[in-house]
């Protein structure tokens, strides 16, 4: 911190801090200098409160998606040096679009808080709890064995779903989340895509067989798909109508992917 | 070799070693067991030696590659003993019929199957110490994915994936690729076929197998995966009388079709894993 050094010269009076003490108040944090207060003390304290700000998500109060992305990062550090089992979590509202075209989008914002809420309250303090997007929320959990994973998933699952959330005086809706997951791979580095992926991939599953469901990604399953195999065997059938074994040529006619992510 | 890394000093802070492969470690694996990775990884570091080259075999199957049957060695110090603290490394690195070291796993290993903070910590040491003393470190890995392959393979600088061109070592060597281009990002991935029982059938099939990648693997597309076609084996009855005989193919008939191929497959490597002095 060589520059604070400098800092006990510059009198906060001076400068154009009225921004930032704004944006500290509005949400409910001192953003004026307290009497006996330093320079020196003040600065700091609204340089911690801004980047406090800048890694929230203004609307739930949970961490916000560069939070998430830097936690994850993190977390594949950690993975790689000392195994540890880290679970990531992708959490997608069901149905939301429909809640804020029927409700309005007031009532949208407060589903989004209550659920934020009762996700921050089924972790524990170690785990991260981010917004991830729109109606999109990621869950970070360290030191996380298999059968603990599933066990935390589906109790979010289920508190969720069991909540009774208030959108006007005597109106309440209720809502459910789909809820896909991966391990970092042990010991190995990954990327946070790669990662992100996978997950994604698993909450695709949750949402096409039926949502409200939690799925996990079982690590290192070994899996082919039968197209896969169609693919791979085809030059086998052709080796054995050709004699002469000319075998360059590539098949055709193998199934294309199905489109995958689904939205709501 | 008295620099070779100790248990007594254990390289304290296995954790400060980076996690980048090593420039001169190559993992010889597979999907389905039994395709010829120890017959290869053998065979290979003897074609290797041959060309002046001081080469390393490490049973990375903890003591389930058979390399000693393979090799006729019955080591009374092995990599177990290393593991536990009961040896130094280099008392444990014996001299291999073709020119070559091994450092054998040991039947006690079982009980080290499962990659425990130790297990890769002792993994790290020993590589560390084997590096500086080789110009080539082949890893005989286990068949399949299991967390101690992954780990293995994600320390060497090149994979050679040996598959033969029946449908389910076909199948299992695409698994394994799959799992190695997702959660290592390894970009190439040589491919070598064995027991082929046609010319040219390697290439299509590691061309086939390019084509699924393709198709059904996401991947980056600024970083493709290249899967390298770097030989063919044939099949070929003397390799089993070698194995019958306890010999190493590369000494007894190194002329045969399968011999000639692994030498051939040698100086392809020899090209791409030595530095030439400038
Ligand atoms: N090119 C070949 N021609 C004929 N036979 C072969 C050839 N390659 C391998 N074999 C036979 O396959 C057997 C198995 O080979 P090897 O033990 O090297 O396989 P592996 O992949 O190491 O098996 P594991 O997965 O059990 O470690 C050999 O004993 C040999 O008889
Ligand atoms: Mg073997």
């Amino acid at each position: 911190m060589a520059s604070l050094t400098a800092s006990s010269l510059i009198n906060p009076h001076d400068l154009q801090l009225d921004d930032a003490c704004a944006l500290l108040q509005h949400d409910a944090k001192n953003g004026l200098q307290e009497s006996g207060e330093s320079p020196t003390d003040y600065l700091q304290r609204l340089i911690d409160g801004l980047c406090e700000l800048s890694l929230k998500d203004p609307l739930t109060g949970l961490g916000n998606r560069r939070h998430f992305h830097a936690a994850l990062e993190r977390s594949i550090e950690t993975v790689a040096r000392s195994g540890e089992s880290v679970l990531l979590l992708l959490l997608d509202i069901d149905h939301f679009k429909s809640i804020n075209d029927t409700h309005g989008h007031l009532a949208g914002d407060q589903v989004l808080r209550v659920i934020a809420g009762c996700l921050a309250s089924c972790v524990r303090p170690m785990d991260i709890v981010a917004r991830y997007g729109g109606e999109e929320f990621a869950v970070i959990m360290p030191n996380c064995r298999p059968l603990f994973g599933q066990a935390v998933a589906e109790r979010i699952r289920k508190s969720i779903a069991s909540l009774t959330i208030p959108i006007a005086p005597m109106q309440n809706i209720q809502a459910t989340v789909s809820i896909g997951g991966a391990y970092a791979p042990e010991w190995v580095r990954s990327t946070a895509d790669l990662w992100i992926e996978r997950a994604d991939s698993q909450l695709y599953r949750a949402k096409s067989d039926g949502r409200n469901l939690v799925k996990l990604d079982q690590p290192r399953e070994l899996s082919v798909s039968a197209e896969e195999k169609g693919l791979l065997f085809s030059h086998l059938i052709m080796d054995e109508m050709t004699p002469t074994g000319n075998m360059g040529i590539p098949p055709h006619g193998a199934p294309g992917l199905p489109t995958k992510r689904v939205i709501a | 070799m008295n620099d070779v890394l100790t248990p007594t000093d254990a390289s304290q802070d296995v954790a400060k070693v980076p996690l980048k492969p090593y420039g001169k470690v190559l993992a010889v694996t597979s999907g389905k067991g039994g395709v010829g990775k120890t017959f290869v990884s053998a065979n290979l570091a003897a074609a290797l030696a041959k060309r002046g080259n001081r080469v390393l075999v490490l049973d990375a199957d903890l003591g389930l590659a058979n390399l000693d049957v393979v090799l006729n060695l019955f080591p009374k110090i092995t990599l177990h003993d290393v593991f536990t603290g009961k040896a130094r490394l280099e008392d444990a690195i014996l001299p291999a019929p073709g020119g070559f070291s091994v450092l054998l796993a040991g039947s006690g290993m079982v009980e080290y199957s499962r990659l425990t903070p130790e297990v890769r910590n002792e993994f790290l040491r020993v590589i560390n110490g084997l590096i500086p003393h080789y110009d080539v470190v082949l890893l005989d890995t286990g068949a399949g994915i299991s967390d101690v392959v992954l780990f293995a393979v994600s320390l060497a600088s090149e994979v050679l994936m040996v598959a033969t061109p029946e449908p389910t070592s076909l199948t299992d060597a695409y698994a394994t690729i799959k799992v190695l281009v997702g959660q290592q990002q390894r970009q190439t991935i040589r491919v070598i076929v064995n027991q082929v029982t046609r010319q040219g059938s390697g290439q299509a099939i590691t061309h086939q197998l390019q084509q699924v990648l393709n198709r059904f693997v996401a991947t980056d597309p600024e970083h493709p995966v290249h899967l390298v076609h770097t030989g063919d084996i044939p099949v070929d009855p003397e390799v089993r009388q070698a194995v019958m005989r306890r010999q190493l193919l590369m000494q007894n008939t190194p002329g045969c079709p399968a011999g000639q191929a692994i030498a051939q497959l040698a100086g392809k490597l020899e090209k791409i894993v030595i530095p030439k002095p400038a």
